[in-house]
């Protein structure tokens, strides 16, 4: 039923085919980029090549091939995105959980951090706290410096946990009280059981919708990030979607319109993207929404 | 309504710590003045109050600060008031012209498209609010900085929006129309999160509202359909919106910090990304609590105007 409604939102469909494609185009790294990522397309001059047969998306700035580093970055952003949504997922669901099943104080302080860091200018949070982590020694021996991609994962996921903790906890308070629930108490299940076994799997729906936005929020957090140059840093070259929108700043002046162009569209076509089918999944799954028509 | 100042409090300790493990001051301090000697030091720290003990300092600088009595940048050594002012001044402009034409537009077309749920104009307002929450502010900035700065110019021969600085460099004096003409890109940059935000908000609220059985009543009574709309569609479907409104208080600042860098527009983001970049402890703490102030007074004007709008509710 539910996947019949999903697969009756057309965009989202197409969102899937899209995502799919650039998701073989990733894995096929070796077939589909036709550089490497720090190969340079010809000698000299090779600079700022406008997009033609030799390289399909023009070069940039020490004449790499624009088109291969943009698969390589999409992959990185992909990478990035994934693992953060799904670490903030995890923990989402089981602070949400916890919040929503036992109530008290626990909930209240959760929701109000939740609530402060929500309200909060996401970006100054962000640059703040990767700071002051980033100076703590024992962590960044485990999560490595400021400049690593696993440094960059679990920055995000310190956020990207509330939106999370938030759903999860809103579905659980009002199933708690559904008969069910009570059935299964009266049966003398244990509360560990019953959130395992009957609150979560009936949140599935939920938690599916937020995990598709958590990756799309872990990506352009990131992008954003490295716009500002606080990103995950191009050690040998290595590159992500948002160290292709940051080269972007400084070439537009200039007219470059195809270093800007093109890993400005992949970003937004990739959020685009998952959007639609995080859309289509609160549909798909929210038995009381009634589209309107 | 008696958390706030608490909240603040702890908040900005919070934020004081994090600063102080994040940009460790004297380090910034040594950073930008190698030669310092050990007397300029111990100045210093004594007038930033950096002591090791972190409660003792935050409360000697919360002293300093309730006092008015703010230490000079690391950077140039300059006054913090008067910069903080200005860029105050200039964001407070950008955002609430940013916001206000948002809203208004975001508003209608919510409306628009609530009025005809699932007709073709319907689809493609939500397509394109879809694609407004998807485009990051700054890949919007900088697509229209290609486009005004580099190829209006070249295909139409003017510039129509110059996409730098309040004013062009030598000016002197205030003219309105110069000042909006600059203005407008970075207003747009904002405005586009706020309109696709916002149509969302209203479509689904007023569709609630206009589904709801006293609309029925409403329409069984014989009023005009006009009537019915705004007396009590619009204003029962605002309810909930503006009580996001005050919350999303955050997502327009960063919007702001955005635009604001990537247009140079001299305000509190061009202000806090230098200030972070230096690690110029004197300019973040002030910005931080002003941040700070104002998320806390949005969530407080969203508590009060909620039980405002809807006498169902009450504070306690």
């Amino acid at each position: 039923m539910a996947m019949r409604r999903f697969l009756s939102h057309k965009a989202a469909v197409g969102s899937c085919v899209l995502l799919g494609i650039m998701v073989l185009a990733v894995i096929l790294s070796p077939i589909t980029t036709r550089y490497g990522v720090n190969e340079q397309v010809r000698k000299p001059p090779n600079t700022f090549l406008p997009p033609s047969k030799l390289a399909w998306f023009g070069t940039d700035e020490i004449g790499r091939d624009m088109y291969s580093r943009l698969i390589y970055g999409i992959r990185v952003s992909l990478v990035i995105g994934l693992f953060t949504a799904l670490i903030s997922t995890v923990v989402g669901c089981v602070v949400g959980a916890v919040a929503g099943f036992r109530g008290g104080r626990f909930d209240d302080i959760v929701m109000r951090v939740t609530d402060l860091f929500l309200a909060f200018p996401f970006l100054v949070a962000l640059l703040v706290i990767r700071n002051t982590i980033g100076n703590i020694g024992w962590l960044t021996a485990i999560i490595g410096d400021k400049s690593s991609a696993r440094f960059v994962v679990f920055l995000l996921s310190i956020f990207g946990w509330m939106g999370v903790a938030r759903i999860v906890r809103g579905q659980i308070l009002s199933l708690k009280e559904r008969e069910f629930i009570e059935a299964a108490r009266a049966v003398g299940a244990t509360r560990r059981y019953i959130v395992r076994a009957h609150l979560l799997p009936n949140s599935i729906g939920p938690i599916m919708v937020s995990l598709s936005f958590a990756v799309v929020g872990a990506i352009t957090a990131e992008s954003t990030l490295a716009f500002f140059g606080y990103g995950p840093q191009a050690g040998d070259g290595a590159t992500s979607l948002g160290i292709l929108v940051g080269a972007a700043k400084g070439a537009v002046q200039s007219g470059y319109w195809w270093i800007a162009v093109f890993p400005c569209f992949a970003l937004v076509l990739i959020s685009l993207a998952i959007n639609f089918i995080g859309d289509a999944l609160r549909d798909a799954t929210d038995p009381r929404l009634d589209r309107g028509e | 309504m008696s958390w706030a100042i608490p909240t603040l409090i702890l908040v900005t300790f919070l934020v004081y710590i994090a600063l102080r493990l994040g940009t460790d001051p004297l380090q910034s301090y040594l950073r930008t003045n190698p030669r310092a000697t050990r007397v300029k030091i111990a100045q210093y720290k004594a007038v930033n109050g950096l002591s090791s003990n972190y409660v003792l300092g935050y409360f000697h600088w919360l002293k300093n600060f309730v006092t008015f009595n703010w230490p000079r940048s690391i950077k140039g050594s300059r006054e913090v008031w008067p910069e903080l002012k200005d860029s105050l001044v200039n964001t407070i402009r950008l955002g609430s012209l940013a916001t206000f034409v948002g809203v208004v537009i975001g508003l209608l077309v919510g409306m628009f498209a609530a009025l005809k749920p699932g007709s073709r104009r319907d689809v493609a307002v939500n397509t394109v609010a879809f694609l407004g929450i998807s485009i990051p502010p700054y890949i919007s900035a900088v697509l229209f900085q290609l486009l005004f700065a580099v190829y209006w110019s070249r295909w139409f021969g003017h510039t129509l929006f110059p996409t730098s600085g309040v004013y062009p460099p030598g000016h002197t004096g205030f003219d309105l129309l110069l000042m909006l003409k600059h203005m407008a890109l970075p207003t747009i940059v904002v405005a586009i999160q706020v309109v696709a935000v916002y149509s969302r908000y209203m479509r689904s609220s007023l569709l609630d509202v206009l589904n709801s059985d006293y609309m029925r009543t409403a329409r069984s009574k014989g009023i005009s359909e006009r009537q019915i709309l705004f007396k009590h569609g619009v204003r029962n479907a605002l309810i909930p919106v503006v009580t996001i409104a005050a919350l999303d208080i955050g997502s327009i600042i960063g919007g702001l910090i955005i635009s604001e860098n990537i247009f140079s527009y001299p305000g509190m983001g061009v202000y806090f990304l230098s200030a972070f970049a230096t690690g110029d402890f004197p300019l973040l703490m002030p910005w931080m609590v002003l941040v700070v102030a104002s998320t806390l007074l949005f969530n407080l004007v969203a508590d009060v105007s909620y039980a405002f709008l809807d006498p169902r509710i009450r504070l306690d």
